[in-house]
């Protein structure tokens, strides 16, 4: 079975506008999946569907193979964007209760969470009341709450907000142990950073429809404009000067003394070997690499131009 | 594994509140508060008993020398003296009251002055007031030549009995106040609690809300068993509280009647009793008669079913009402944002209870009736009619139809919930409301 998670054709329209229009996404299994979009595009809608926590108007969704059902529940564990816990209630019992919801009997869970306390030194929080704790403190609670019942699935929507570098980089180091210990992690989330560090695929979902949806790298290749960083020592001017004959030379910088980086166009044909040569030619080449559009730069591309055409099909 | 997880929400509904400091700070000051009311008046007439007044009577008319007659409490003396001279007397402390009663020019006595350091009680005043009246109207009497005997004795009191006769040929005695105090008690508990466990589910709701746990609850459970969860854990606090308090009532009478030696009741029965020996005593017969009535009509209401209808509608009312307010907790964002819902929810209840009042004049009028059907008044007008007696399809029809208004609205509120719950930041008004029930 090579997807976890499929959404066939799912629509969701609210009263007045359509939040999701026959929007097919595959998650692979054991896979970190990114869903990006800017806000409203519908990702939330999309999630909350596959948490059943509301129903498509049409489409259907397979979860390991099987059509989407209520005792699926047990197999997905959600961390919302807007998330929070019992004020007035005890961490420990809070916990505990939240877990046996998802179906973990009590005692299960007393040892499970104990251990994740201990491991986010949280452990002296068990009998202290939420209100009592930072926004940081409630955040690793909710977390541990999330895995407890050690879902197949993991569904984190803005999992960073609210959390400090260093708790963001525990955060990270889970997150990556979870799927190496078997879990799909899907993610939605405006940090482009985070995504391009953790996620393997994406899925861009703007105003109801996807955009784009692939592997990552691939996504990128796809919108790369053939840009070559170089960096150079001891460049011969003259020759420099000719290469802008072939080459669009876009930015030069000067990184030290006799040290030059440069951002060069390339054709969409033009050989990397053909460039490096002439390169070598100029001076001697500290480094020579392709950039790669970031994310976010794929990102706002797609969405404006999305934007800008009427009946904003892609 | 539904059914467990609505028993967990039960659970943690119940236990939360139930551990509240506030639960059981009003646990146990209920029952005080309601022995207060029973107890604190018998207790002070109690104390103002205590001790003789001596009371001067300065009698400028001369009619009424010796006719104020010592009793346990009050002890009179007749003094002729300068009125500023007694007043400085009572002043003094020499008397506790001084009874001025002045010269009138027709001679015909009508206003008496009582002077006292303290207020007086009201035993005393209504006492100097009753044997002046007698005495004046026999007075009057004499002097057309009437005997203030043969009036006395052509006074009659007549005891009415009403009974009520049923289909079956049975015969009981009824006694409208009893069935009005049972009715109008029973009909404001059920407001009352409808009103406190309600808000306690619209505040649960607008909690769930603003912690934002919502989201997290509901991707394990559906919205529809966490909102009848919450109803149902909340029911089970108010019946807790409700059976603490009469387990602590019957609690406090009963240490209250071994304390004292004798029950509140009593005490009451026995001070009204020596008022009223020192005013009319033939009144004391036909007032003896009617207590003991009192007592057979307590022995003939039909308990049973008063119980069981109280509990129903109690329970009935309850749940109707809770999915309403579950419904605006889940609209709104801030408590503050509920009045504009809780006025059109709250109205029939207000409504009934007002009406109530009319009802128990008149219990099986046609208006009564109707309201005794319509479930978002009946819990409340229904039970003012039951102790009167209330044919047993009425009942049926009024509690299947109760049932019937909590299924609609539970349905009702869960569409509003199920949307609501999610919607953050959102001014919500009714045409949205009604967009959220059609979706």
């Amino acid at each position: 079975m090579e997807n976890f998670l499929e959404v066939n054709q799912v629509t969701k329209r609210y009263a007045n506008h359509l939040a999701l229009d026959a929007v097919s996404i595959s998650i692979p299994r054991q896979s970190i999946y990114g869903l990006l979009g800017p806000n409203g595009a519908g990702k939330t809608s999309l999630i909350r569907i596959i948490n059943q926590i509301t129903g498509p108007d049409s489409g259907s969704i397979n979860i390991n193979g099987q059509p989407l059902k209520p005792h699926h529940i047990g197999l997905i564990g959600y961390l919302p964007e807007e998330r929070g816990l019992y004020k007035k209630m005890k961490v420990g019992e809070q916990a505990i209760y939240l877990a046996q919801l998802k179906g973990v009997d009590k005692a299960t869970a007393k040892k499970r969470l104990q251990e994740w306390f201990e491991k986010f030194e949280i452990e002296n929080w068990w009998n202290r009341k939420v209100e009592e704790l930072s926004k940081g403190m409630q955040q690793k609670i909710q977390f541990a709450v999330t895995i407890v019942h050690q879902p197949e699935l993991l569904i984190f929507d803005e999992p960073f907000s609210g959390f400090d570098p260093i708790n963001v980089n525990l955060l990270k180091a889970e997150i990556l142990a979870l799927r190496k210990a078997g879990a799909t992690v899907v993610f939605s989330t405006h940090n482009m950073a985070s995504v391009e560090e953790l996620c393997d695929d994406i899925a861009l979902i703007n105003k109801g429809k996807k955009i784009v949806e692939g592997k990552m790298h691939d996504i990128r290749m796809h919108y790369k404009s053939n840009i070559f960083e170089v960096i150079l020592q001891d460049l011969d001017s003259v020759k420099m000067s000719q290469l802008s004959d072939n080459f669009n030379v876009q930015k030069t910088e000067q990184l030290g003394e006799n040290i030059q980086k440069l951002n060069i166009q390339a054709d969409a044909e033009a050989e990397h070997n053909a460039l490096l040569r002439q390169m070598l030619a100029i001076g001697k080449v500290i480094s020579f690499r392709e950039v790669l559009p970031s994310m976010n730069d794929i990102f706002i591309q797609l969405v404006q131009s999305q934007n800008t055409k009427p009946n904003g099909s892609a | 594994m539904a059914a467990h997880k609505i028993s967990l929400i039960i659970r943690r509904e119940y236990l939360t509140r139930v551990r509240k400091k506030s639960f059981i700070i009003m646990t146990f000051l209920g029952p005080l508060l309601m022995a207060a009311l029973m107890i604190v008046p018998v207790f002070l007439a109690t104390m103002s008993d205590i001790g003789t007044r001596k009371i001067a009577v300065l009698d400028d008319t001369n009619w009424f020398v010796g006719r104020f007659e010592n009793g346990d409490n009050l002890r009179f003396s007749y003094v002729v003296d300068d009125l500023d001279t007694l007043k400085k007397k009572v002043f003094e402390g020499q008397y506790d009251a001084l009874l001025y009663i002045p010269a009138t020019q027709l001679n015909i006595p009508s206003n008496a002055e009582l002077f006292s350091n303290k207020q007086v009680s009201l035993n005393m005043s209504s006492y100097i007031r009753n044997t002046m009246r007698t005495e004046v109207e026999n007075k009057k009497l004499l002097a057309s030549g009437i005997d203030p005997e043969l009036i006395k004795s052509a006074k009659t009191d007549i005891n009415l009995v009403t009974i009520r006769m049923d289909k079956d040929g049975g015969e009981k005695k009824a006694f409208t106040e009893v069935d009005v105090a049972l009715g109008l008690f029973s009909s404001i508990l059920i407001y009352f609690f409808i009103f406190i466990f309600g808000a306690q589910v619209m505040r649960g709701v607008i909690e769930e809300k603003t912690s934002r746990i919502i989201e997290v609850i509901v991707s394990s459970v559906k919205p529809f068993e966490l909102m009848m969860g919450k109803i149902i854990g909340i029911a089970l606090v108010g019946l807790t509280q409700f059976l603490l308090w009469v387990v602590l009532t019957i609690g406090i009478y009963g240490i209250f009647t071994l304390a004292f030696g004798t029950s509140p009741d009593a005490q009451m029965m026995g001070t009204s009793g020596t008022l009223m020996t020192q005013q009319l005593s033939t009144n004391q017969q036909v007032d003896s008669a009617a207590v003991m009535q009192v007592f057979e009509v307590i022995d003939s209401i039909d308990f049973g079913v008063v119980i069981f209808a109280f509990l129903f509608y109690f329970l009935g009312g309850y749940l109707l009402y809770a999915a309403l307010f579950a419904a605006i907790g889940s609209a709104v964002d801030n408590e503050a944002d509920t009045q504009q819902f809780m006025l059109p929810v709250s109205l029939p209840l207000i409504l009934g209870i007002v009406i109530s009042n009319f009802v128990v004049n008149n219990p099986d009028g046609s208006v009564a009736f109707w309201l005794s059907m319509f479930p978002l008044t009946s819990p409340v007008i229904m039970m003012v009619r039951i102790p009167f007696g209330v044919p047993y399809w009425e009942i049926a029809l009024s509690m299947t139809l109760l049932i019937g208004g909590f299924i609609f609205t539970t349905w009702l509120a869960a569409k509003i919930y199920h949307t609501g719950i999610l919607m953050y930041g959102k001014k919500v008004n009714y045409k949205e409301l009604w967009k959220w029930i059609r979706y």
